[in-house]
């Protein structure tokens, strides 16, 4: 799946996973796997970073859709940020801007978390 | 072009989506239109009509003429039932978990026309912006 990838980056009590390539309905079992394994190790607090997604399909967005009622049950979230505007633009068509923090840099949705405390 | 039924395809067809509505002079904004909504339907095809089987076909064909840039998508799956179809609601899908329904809405919001067919065991999905704006039918 050589055009999407997820990096990892904790920082403090947040997991930041930096998305880069493409989402599609090939490659968002990836997202999936990424947001899978913070569950795992107990991590609730993610901010998506989409400094580097160049593309998202329905198939991307589905993935936020199917763990956010469960993160946030756990007392976390998942705060969206650095989109880039043509896939900010996919996401407000559905409606994510209503449902989800979608903001402009990281450092804006660690404040946001900040502030949750 | 024609693919195989599976998802580790839908980049290529992006691409050569992208290829054509550039050549065809579309604006930017109504190419990333066609190829998501090229991206969904394809999508829609392999993970419904196919089951997420492997082994089937999808063919894409593009169709343009002076004020159209048709893209065909045929399978010999599932026919989509439209009569099914509701449009989706963000709020409850994520409070069920669920992450379905997308798709179809988006081709429905971004395309100018959308048609469905079946002949035989030949399923037809044509979607078509057109080029010059001002050819968009009111209504």
């Amino acid at each position: 799946m050589g055009n999407f990838s997820v990096g990892f980056n904790l920082r403090d009590t947040v997991q930041v996973l930096s998305l880069k390539g493409e989402l599609d309905a090939h490659t968002a079992s990836e997202l999936e796997a990424a947001i899978q394994k913070c569950k795992d190790d107990g991590q609730y607090r993610i901010i998506v970073n989409g400094a580097n997604l160049h593309y998202i399909s329905s198939a991307g967005l589905g993935v936020f859709m199917a763990f956010i009622e469960e993160v946030r049950n756990e007392g976390g979230d998942i705060k969206i940020a650095a989109l880039q505007p043509k896939v900010f633009n996919v996401f407000d068509l559905l409606g994510f801007p209503l449902l989800f923090n979608i903001v402009d840099t990281e450092d804006e949705a660690i404040h946001l978390f900040e502030k949750q405390n | 072009m024609a693919i195989p039924s599976s998802t580790r395809f839908l980049r290529k067809v992006r691409k050569f989506v992208v290829r054509h509505a550039i050549a065809a002079d579309l604006p930017e904004k109504a190419v990333e239109h066609v190829k998501m909504c090229v991206d969904e339907a394809c999508t829609n095809v392999i993970e419904h009509a196919y089951d997420g089987e492997a082994g089937h076909e999808v063919d894409i064909a593009i169709i343009i003429d002076a004020s159209r840039f048709t893209v065909c998508i045929r399978d010999h799956g599932r026919p989509f039932d439209r009569s099914t179809y509701s449009e989706p609601n963000l709020v409850e899908l994520t409070k069920a978990g669920k992450s379905g329904g997308l798709g179809v809405h988006i081709i429905r919001r971004l395309m100018d026309h959308v048609e469905y067919q079946t002949q035989g065991h030949v399923n037809e999905i044509r979607l078509t912006k057109y080029r010059n704006t001002n050819d968009v039918p009111i209504g």
